[in-house]
């Protein structure tokens, strides 16, 4: 784990903030490029980004925790999205879950041992035309099929 | 019909080149807004019809109307790229395939209000859209669409780039200017403050959607005239149990069932049970409703939340649980729900375990009686529209499929799982 955040980040959330007329504004952004260097939002890292913007930690605090895509502890380096949405689950993502967990042998939540991979459920992605689908890192996956999902996997490192 | 327009350039392999879109005739609507007043172009887009396309089908032209238009007042535009609805995707797919229209119509639009600085508030997982509208924008600015003293007209515009951070109710509008100034994202009351008249920073805000806006573009480039010809398009986001899911534009007012045959019909061997016709907030209607036109007028329908919505048709066929599905779309907003108010936040929970028993054989026979009081509990009582997204799906399967949850609670089982499966 990383204690602190680097002078890099720290410029670029000074840019996210030089971008509002109010720099709480950059506060989502600012926490996304602080989780992407640490891995995390430790506390530690909250603080730094409180103090960057100017902010009471606990209101980063509170503001952090209300969204999903923040993390308060390390996952794996590609973090699976697999959509359980209506159109998904018309489409099957039950059966692409059970192979997921299966090929992976974890849970849902769960990281492999390796730490290579995170997986979590989503809300509609709006990928809905591709059900069942699945994000894992920035990409979109779909239309999936237990079959197809070795290939998929066996792209991220 | 007349020809497609807002999707017929999201296949072209330039997508998002500026020069390829100025070679087609893009940022004209640009030009010509900035030859008129900017009185003149919301009345331009009033005369069109175009009404929004988040989903509350408010006019457009009416809504920028609210904006004071005193210049010593600061003001914003607002772009709800959030798409979150379940079923709904219609957004992202314009957002990657035909970037620089959006661009162009918020430039518009922010002329129209007298905005000198726009925001475009985009969902986080769209990644790819991201990097597309990064580059449109950078592309935009240097051939001076965007920037200062755009095509030699005086008027400036900065247009920056925002984030959501995963959280469906950010998308609603007064949720969504919280998180735009770095807040838990919650509903703001309105009345008093619309917006339109106290928004971002409590300044007047101009808050439209990314189709809206697409729509905005042609509607300038085109004229108002040309653009009532083309018959009111919209973009229906079809998914579900139909051949070929996708992105559709088809005239306002089509029919559940000619949007299923766009979608390329049913698969082979399958019958139609049901439909959500406009995302999972509105009503699930069954076959009886097939020649139902999708518009905004389906709100007069005698069934309790049937509404357009952002235009999602989420197709349902023989092989459905329904019980499972509204079970699936109750979790959904329990999820989603912020917490600020006590019926959604607690209501929803309710229902789940309501659900979370007759899916797993536990169910009574007072259950149905049980939810159907909770949903009324529900209605009307909510903070926000989110709350009351819940009731619609409960009331509607009752009333047209509360055999299927009879049995599911005489049983313990379901028949149609199985049919699935075969
Ligand atoms: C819970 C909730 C979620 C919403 N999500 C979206 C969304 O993702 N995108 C959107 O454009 N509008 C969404 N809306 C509608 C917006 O509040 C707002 O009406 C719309 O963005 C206005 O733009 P328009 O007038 O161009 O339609 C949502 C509304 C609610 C209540
Ligand atoms: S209805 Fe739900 S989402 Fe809306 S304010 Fe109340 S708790 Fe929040
Ligand atoms: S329901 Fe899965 S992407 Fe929309």
């Amino acid at each position: 784990m990383k204690a602190a955040l680097s002078e890099a980040s720290k410029v670029e959330i000074r840019r996210l903030m030089a971008q509002f007329p109010q720099r709480q504004s950059a506060l989502l952004g600012a926490l996304f490029v602080a989780q992407d260097e640490a891995g995390a939002l430790y506390p530690e890292i909250i603080a730094e980004v409180a103090e960057v913007i100017d902010l009471p930690v606990s209101e980063v605090t509170s503001v952090a925790s209300f969204y999903h895509l923040y993390r308060f502890s390390p996952e794996g380096r590609h973090l699976i999205q697999v959509c359980t949405n209506i159109s998904c689950l018309l489409s099957g993502c039950d059966r692409v879950l059970r192979a997921l967990k299966q090929r992976l042998d974890i849970e849902m939540g769960g990281t492999t041992p390796d730490g290579r991979f995170t997986l979590k459920t989503a809300e509609c992605l709006a990928a809905c035309e591709t059900a069942p689908m699945m994000m894992v890192g920035p990409d979109r996956h779909g239309p999936l099929a237990p079959e197809n999902l070795d290939e998929i996997l066996a792209r991220y490192g | 019909m007349a020809e497609s327009f807002l999707l017929k350039y999201i296949q072209e392999p330039d997508h998002g080149e500026v020069d390829a879109y100025v070679g087609r005739g893009g940022y004209e609507g640009l030009r010509r807004a900035l030859g008129m007043a900017p009185a003149q172009v919301i009345e331009e887009v009033e005369t069109s019809g175009l009404r929004g396309r988040g989903g509350a089908g408010f006019g457009t032209g009416r809504k920028w109307k609210f904006v004071p238009t005193d210049p010593a007042v600061t003001k914003y535009l607002v772009v709800n790229a959030d798409e979150g609805e379940p079923g709904t995707f219609k957004d992202r797919t314009l957002i990657e395939g035909d970037p620089h229209r959006l661009i162009e119509g918020i430039a518009i639009g922010s002329y129209a209000i007298g905005a000198r600085q726009a925001f475009i508030y985009l969902r986080r997982e769209f990644h790819q859209g991201r990097a597309i509208l990064e580059r449109a924008i950078a592309q935009a600015y240097a051939k001076g669409y965007l920037g200062r003293n755009i095509q030699g007209s005086g008027y400036d515009l900065d247009l920056v780039m925002a984030t959501g951070a995963g959280a469906y109710i950010a998308g609603e509008e007064t949720a969504l200017l919280e998180s735009l100034e770095g807040r838990r994202a919650m509903p703001r009351l309105k009345p008093p403050f619309y917006p339109a008249v106290k928004g971002l920073y409590m300044q007047p805000t101009a808050l439209n959607n990314v189709e809206t806006l697409c729509h905005v573009a042609w509607i300038l480039a085109k004229g108002h005239q040309w653009y009532r010809d083309q018959g009111s398009p919209i973009l229906y986001s079809i998914s579900g149990h139909v051949r070929r899911p996708g992105v559709y534009e088809l005239p306002l007012g089509t029919t559940i069932r000619k949007g299923i045959e766009a979608a390329d019909g049913l698969h082979s061997g399958r019958t139609f049970k049901a439909c959500f016709p406009g995302g999972s907030s509105s009503a699930i209607l069954p076959a009886n409703f097939l020649d139902t036109p999708m518009d905004y007028d389906l709100a007069k329908l005698d069934v309790y939340g049937s509404m357009l919505g952002s235009a999602a048709l989420i197709v349902m066929d023989d092989t459905t649980c329904l019980v499972e599905v509204v079970a699936r779309t109750v979790e959904f907003y329990r999820e989603e729900s912020c917490g600020k108010c006590t019926p959604c936040r607690e209501g929803t929970v309710w229902i789940s375990q309501v659900f979370d028993r007759i899916l797993h054989g536990a169910g009574r026979l007072e259950d149905i009686e049980l939810l159907d009081g909770i949903a009324r509990g529900m209605t009307g009582t909510c903070f926000c529209p989110l709350g009351e997204s819940v009731p619609p799906a409960i009331y509607s399967t009752l009333r047209f499929f509360r055999p299927e949850y009879e049995h599911h609670i005489k049983t313990g089982s379901c028949d149609v799982k199985a049919l699935a499966r075969a």
